[in-house]
């Protein structure tokens, strides 16, 4: 799936224009996409593949981030997730140390600010943190010194997946704008789809959500995005095919009719993925349902499927995102 | 300094004439400048007075009757008590607080409401109590409603609970239309608003935040104002919020329906994007409403279709707000900052003063059978006195109220309340507070 690594970046997006230097990134906290420049989304893509073809060539261990403490405290079960930022953090050097915060101190009654407290008078330089609603970590971020990076908050954002999804297209189709992507399933229920499309919204590209009308969010219209229930008509000339997991565990009920129904008119199989360009990569955030939203068999083509890659460089940007951090932390010790 | 203002007697027989003040009338739709003299607690045709008081041209008005005020007693007097929502309220221009009965526990019981009206005698501004429509604000049976209204409930309410079952609240309407009792509703179809705290829409779809159609008002207006109009009882609707609720409004208004509808200040002055990133005290109920939707509402309140005002004055400690937005608890204070914020509308050139002070004052107080709500011989000397261009930037560590939790914090406002008077006494003088 590879492209032979050379990345043509979008004439639209201009550094100097908006009083930006390339290779700039001046963030604090990674709390979304929304935030983030085009510039700074370019930056930290450029690390992120350094890092990757490091990592590739048997460079696992660097300094970058050498003398300081990253604590991971998820508020929400995950594995995947936790398990990328903690080798991303040791690779670069860091101490890392994990809190299962579902079990925590929020089980006594503390408050989410009151452990965010408690944790900054720790001093740990870096905190990822996951939560179960919308906004908590934006919250959380005011009250620390340390700088946060948002693992997934509610239905709000999750941009180091959205930034993992980038990079992987960028390698696999050698630029990141003026793409065709098709984002489908359940949108409504995804932090990763609001940050993708913010993502590739801002890298100039062509944004289609395809999935039921119930899964879709409120004023949709408005986000300069096609919107289709048609899976053949969403798919028709995409570059990129971005499936989403029927969150089943968000499902209040009465979404859908049934897991078959949506397989039959939203899973992606082999037919569907026909009315793609023929050169279409497909990915998914994981992890997968087979069989629900995604054939087993296309999910595990090696030609078409580039989930595998989405982990790897889930590690890469992670990296990229801490060490960019890290820097402007120490700048303004 | 003493925020709780302490009401002066003058003693029985001596007057005051409030001279040079530009009288807004709400009744006759007048702003002149003219003189008021206050005797035995009553406004009284101008005349020689002992006590003599220059306006320097300064707005007098009749005192605002806020319909909807939470007060924390019973249950949580941490978050206010009579007292401190008293002096908010006279700090605010506002002579009466309509108090609601979502207290805990509920008021829904005569002994509730004594105990209710024992404890207001703490406020220096009158106070009116409301009681629940159904027991424990359940939607299962009704609440006594003659004692209760022997005993001084002025409405009846189940707040921000709908009565979902029909049946009951057609009852419930029934029997309190053979009362003459004024039931107030909130309306709102609890079933497509439930776990929603904004307004759908692209905001709360990029901010990831559960969202309620503008919708759901509509749907539970047009269910209440069906059974009001079958049932015949005085209705009111304490918040309408949104355009697509207007046109059932409109026309049961039209069709004589004895209906009349509230909106809060929050909704006529502030929009879903103040939200921002996730600031509770832009947390209300309903959720705060598009652009669209706010002038759409403030039209209505100009041409009549919106009758009443409220500041919806909710309590929250700091506690209750300091969290992650959707488990915050919605609500603001609102009493010391209903009139400024009003006179945005009046800045804004949406509306004028006598039109603005009729929703403020005279719509509320007849809806309740009050005598106040006007200037005219006779009527209650409640009375605010207020600078309309005063500016000024709101400091919320500066509010009587002991919740803080107000929207406007730093927010650049004009109108200030200068005095206030309750009954011919003077329960709050801004030379007084520091």
């Amino acid at each position: 799936m590879q492209c032979d690594g050379k990345v043509t970046r979008s004439p639209l997006i201009d550094a100097t224009a908006d009083g930006m230097k390339p290779d700039m990134f001046t963030q604090r906290h990674l709390l979304g996409i929304e935030p983030l420049h085009p510039v700074e989304i370019t930056a930290l893509l450029d690390r992120a593949d350094h890092y990757a073809e490091a990592t590739r060539a048997g460079h696992k261990h660097g300094d970058a981030l050498a003398g300081l403490t990253q604590i991971n405290m998820f508020f929400e079960a995950s594995t995947r997730t936790q398990a990328s930022f903690e080798i991303a953090g040791k690779r670069l050097g860091a101490d890392v140390m994990n809190m299962a915060m579902q079990a925590s101190s929020l089980k006594k009654g503390e408050t989410l600010i009151d452990t965010a407290l408690t944790l900054n008078a720790m001093r740990p330089d870096l905190l990822v943190v996951r939560h179960p609603h919308s906004g908590a970590v934006n919250l959380l971020a005011d009250k620390v010194n340390c700088a946060v990076l948002n693992a997934g908050d509610g239905k709000h954002e999750h941009p180091t997946q959205a930034l993992l999804d980038a990079l992987t297209i960028r390698r696999a189709k050698g630029r990141l704008h003026r793409l065709t992507i098709a984002i489908c399933g359940d949108i409504a229920h995804s932090r990763v789809a609001r940050s993708n499309l913010i993502l590739l919204g801002k890298m100039e590209n062509r944004v289609r959500l395809v999935g039921p009308p119930t899964l879709m969010p409120s004023g949709i219209a408005e986000f300069g995005v096609e919107v289709t229930d048609n899976m053949e008509e969403g798919l028709k000339g995409a570059d990129v095919v971005m499936m989403l997991r029927l969150q089943k565990e968000r499902m209040d009920g009465g979404f859908i009719p049934s897991e078959r129904e949506y397989y039959h008119r939203f899973g992606l199989d082999a037919a569907k993925l026909a009315h793609a360009n023929p050169d279409a990569i497909v990915m998914h955030p994981g992890p997968m349902n087979r069989g629900v939203e995604i054939d087993g068999t296309l999910a595990d083509d090696i030609n078409r499927s580039v989930i595998q890659e989405q982990v790897e460089m889930g590690v890469a940007v992670r990296m990229a995102a801490m060490d960019l951090l890290a820097q402007n932390l120490r700048a303004t010790a | 300094m003493d925020l709780v203002p302490v009401r002066r007697y003058s003693g029985g027989m001596s007057a005051t004439l409030l001279t040079n003040a530009r009288l807004i009338d709400p009744v006759a739709g007048t702003d002149t400048l003219g003189d008021l003299r206050i005797e035995g607690g009553r406004i009284t045709a101008p005349g020689p007075a002992l006590d003599v008081i220059d306006c320097k041209g300064k707005c007098l008005a009749p005192g605002i009757v806020d319909l909807g005020v939470k007060v924390g007693e019973p249950g949580e007097r941490h978050k206010e008590s009579f007292r401190t929502a008293g002096a908010a309220a006279a700090r605010g221009g506002v002579t009466t607080m309509v108090c609601r009965p979502d207290t805990i526990p509920v008021i829904d019981s005569p002994e509730m409401l004594q105990h209710a009206r024992s404890r207001a005698a703490e406020a220096c501004v009158n106070v009116l109590h409301m009681s629940a429509l159904t027991r424990s604000r359940a939607g299962r049976e009704m609440v006594e409603i003659g004692f209760l209204r022997d005993a001084g409930a002025v409405a009846f309410t189940d707040g921000t609970h709908v009565v979902t079952d029909t049946k009951v609240l057609s009852r419930c309407m029934v029997y309190a239309r053979s009362l003459g009792a004024l039931v107030i509703g909130h309306p709102q179809d609890p079933g497509l608003s439930s776990g929603a705290c904004v307004t759908s829409g692209k905001f709360a779809s990029l901010r990831g935040l559960p969202g309620v159609s503008p919708l759901a008002e509509r749907m539970g207006i047009e269910r209440d104002l069906a059974l009001a109009a079958a049932t015949g009882v005085a209705y009111h609707l304490d918040q309408v919020t949104v355009a697509a609720a207007l046109p059932a409004l409109r026309r049961a208004k039209a069709e004589g329906v004895d209906v009349t509808a509230g909106t809060s200040i929050h909704h006529l002055t502030l929009n879903v994007l103040d939200v921002a990133d996730y600031r509770t005290f832009f947390k209300v109920t309903p959720p705060l409403r598009d652009e669209e939707d706010r002038l759409a509402v403030v039209e209505a309140l100009a041409d009549g279709t919106i009758d009443i005002i409220s500041s919806m004055h909710t309590p929250q400690d700091e506690e209750s707000k300091r969290l992650p937005f959707e488990e915050a608890a919605p609500g603001a204070v609102g009493l010391e900052t209903l009139l400024p914020a009003a006179m945005r509308l009046v800045h804004a050139g949406h509306i004028d003063l006598p039109t603005l002070w009729r929703a403020l004052s005279t719509n509320p107080a007849r809806r309740l059978g009050l005598a106040a709500g006007t200037l005219a011989e006779g009527a209650p000397a409640d009375l605010v006195l207020f600078d309309p261009d005063a500016p000024f930037v709101l400091n919320r560590f500066k509010l009587a109220s002991k919740s803080k939790n107000t929207p406007f914090d730093g927010a650049r406002m004009e109108g200030r309340v200068i005095g206030t008077w309750v009954g011919g006494v003077r329960v709050f003088d801004r030379e007084d507070a520091v």
